[in-house]
């Protein structure tokens, strides 16, 4: 096999791209620049964190099924690590994205970072809405019989419909979860290539 | 040769500064690790909500004049779901955006006819009954003018209806059949044989509550139970849960425009509110690439509150 013809290969090629891309040191940096100083980034890293706690307790209750954790005192526990996560994973995911946007992060080519951002937070709603509609008690029915409104009123409802229990439940354990998760990571990988953005420089503005 | 024009809310300057050590993988295992202690902490002071869900069953004991109430606006078609419109059925053009029922457009995916599924074949599947036999066949055999004027019939009397001896009593005249129908479908739901036809109306394997849902929230009972819970869409609706939980907080926006004019009162509420949310979604989606709003973080400057040991510095 000749030189040339590995070089066109798609593998080759795909394989050089993201090292030109994504060398290792900076998808695992060992250095940071100095002005990434400020509690605010801790939200970031903190809205990671939670999403794999979501993730992990969102499994273990996974194993026996929707209904296990009503009779089960230690199922029970496992929704309340669920539950609790989940309230860290918007909190954190809230005051992350007002960071960035004080910050103005999208500047330098970084408008994909952004937006990966936001539609990661919309899946989440997502998600978030179609796990409290599948928890199979008074919660679900009041909140599906009331959202099944909003939603069909877009015509929506003929396709999503809220009050569809194994409807919700797939889109809450399959489809979301995967669509936050390769959001999250094309959305972190993007911060990787593109780095964390700088600061304002103010003595440029007042020159301009 | 001409130099771009650096434009302050788009492009980044060029970093010139210094850099400190910056352990990845480190801050990642703290973080999880913290997180997971907060998760753990939160769990055993607070636990979460898990009120039952209401049953027909549940319902109908605990309520039965609701329940026969709402099973005779099945039968007339002045229930909430009696008079939807699509999803599920045609009875209504439902809410509109401008000139424009959306909705409609999409037509009934979700086929619900309230007197066949609520009413009808539920007490088809009742064995052994053959008064109620005689009486659905009646039905079956009578047109649609007398089945309307045995419904309207049995409507105004049901003004007065009485529970009594297990019994739901109207005395209306000129009803046909529907006081036997409307008393043996309280009879049904009260021994729980109505939740069981209505979720397996669809068959024997079933996720789809759709039709039992609908048939409770068209009573008066789950509104009330979710009022005294907080849970009414004038009390911030659907972003709550049972008891003094969080719930969905990050729903705040939208449950907003429903409590302030003139959405409030507004019968196109819904959809309103859902293309605000819509239009708000996508401004913040393009918010890079829309003058003046990406302006704001530069104009309002707590971009100096984040970066202020590096301004410090610069001093």
């Amino acid at each position: 096999m000749s030189t040339t013809e590995i070089d066109r290969q798609w593998t080759t090629r795909l394989r050089r791209r993201a090292a030109g891309k994504l060398p290792p040191e900076k998808l695992l940096p060992d250095t940071q620049p100095t002005y990434v100083a400020s509690w605010i980034y801790v939200f970031g890293v903190a809205t990671l964190s939670s999403l794999i706690v979501v993730i992990a307790t969102g499994c273990v209750l996974a194993l026996r099924g929707p209904y296990w954790w009503h009779g089960s005192p230690y199922g029970h526990f496992v929704n309340s690590l669920h539950l609790w996560s989940v309230e860290l994973f918007f909190f954190a995911m809230v005051v992350h994205l007002w960071g960035k946007f004080f910050m103005a992060a999208w500047r330098g080519g970084r408008s994909l970072t952004w937006m990966t951002g936001v539609v990661t937070f919309l899946a989440s709603i997502g998600a978030g809405f179609t796990g409290y509609v599948a928890q199979t008690n008074f919660d679900s029915q009041w909140i599906s019989t009331q959202a099944k409104d909003g939603i069909n009123s877009g015509g929506v409802g003929a396709y999503f419909n809220p009050l569809d229990l194994g409807q919700m439940l797939m889109w809450h354990i399959v489809l979301l979860p995967i669509a936050a998760v390769v959001l999250t990571g094309l959305h972190v990988l993007l911060v990787r290539i593109k780095g964390v953005v700088p600061p304002f420089d103010e003595s440029a503005e007042a020159a301009q | 040769m001409s130099t771009k024009r650096f434009r302050p809310d788009v492009d980044a300057p060029e970093y010139k500064g210094g850099y400190s050590p910056y352990d990845i993988i480190k801050e990642g295992t703290i973080a999880i690790g913290v997180i997971f202690l907060l998760t753990l902490l939160l769990a055993i002071l607070f636990g979460s909500p898990d009120e039952h869900a209401i049953t027909i069953k549940t319902w109908s004991n605990a309520a039965p004049i609701d329940f026969a109430t709402t099973a005779t606006s099945e039968l007339n078609g002045t229930s909430t779901t009696g008079g939807y419109g699509a999803p599920y059925n045609n009875a209504s053009d439902g809410p509109a955006l401008g000139p424009i029922h959306v909705a409609h457009l999409i037509g009934v995916r979700i086929p619900i006819n309230t007197v066949k599924d609520f009413v009808i074949d539920p007490l088809k599947s009742l064995p052994n009954q053959p008064v109620l036999d005689q009486n659905l066949a009646m039905w079956a055999s009578a047109s649609t003018s007398t089945r309307s004027t045995w419904i309207a019939n049995y409507t105004k009397a049901s003004a007065n209806m009485k529970f009594t001896d297990g019994h739901v009593v109207v005395n209306a005249t000129d009803a046909g059949p529907v006081p036997v129908m409307v008393d043996s479908l309280t009879q049904m739901a009260r021994s729980g044989a109505l939740d069981q036809a209505l979720v397996t109306g669809s068959g024997f394997y079933t996720t789809d509550f759709t039709k039992p849902l609908l048939f409770v929230s068209d009573g008066t009972y789950l509104a009330d139970l979710a009022t005294k819970q907080h849970l009414s869409g004038d009390q911030w609706g659907m972003m709550n849960e049972t008891g003094s939980y969080p719930g969905q907080a990050w729903l705040w926006l939208y449950s907003f425009w429903y409590q302030i004019p003139p959405f409030n009162t507004s019968g196109n509420a819904d959809i309103l509110i859902l293309g605000i949310m819509l239009l708000l979604s996508v401004g913040l989606l393009l918010l890079p690439f829309i003058p003046g709003l990406r302006s704001i973080p530069r104009r309002t400057r707590v971009y100096r509150i984040i970066w202020r040991e590096h301004y410090q510095n610069l001093k």
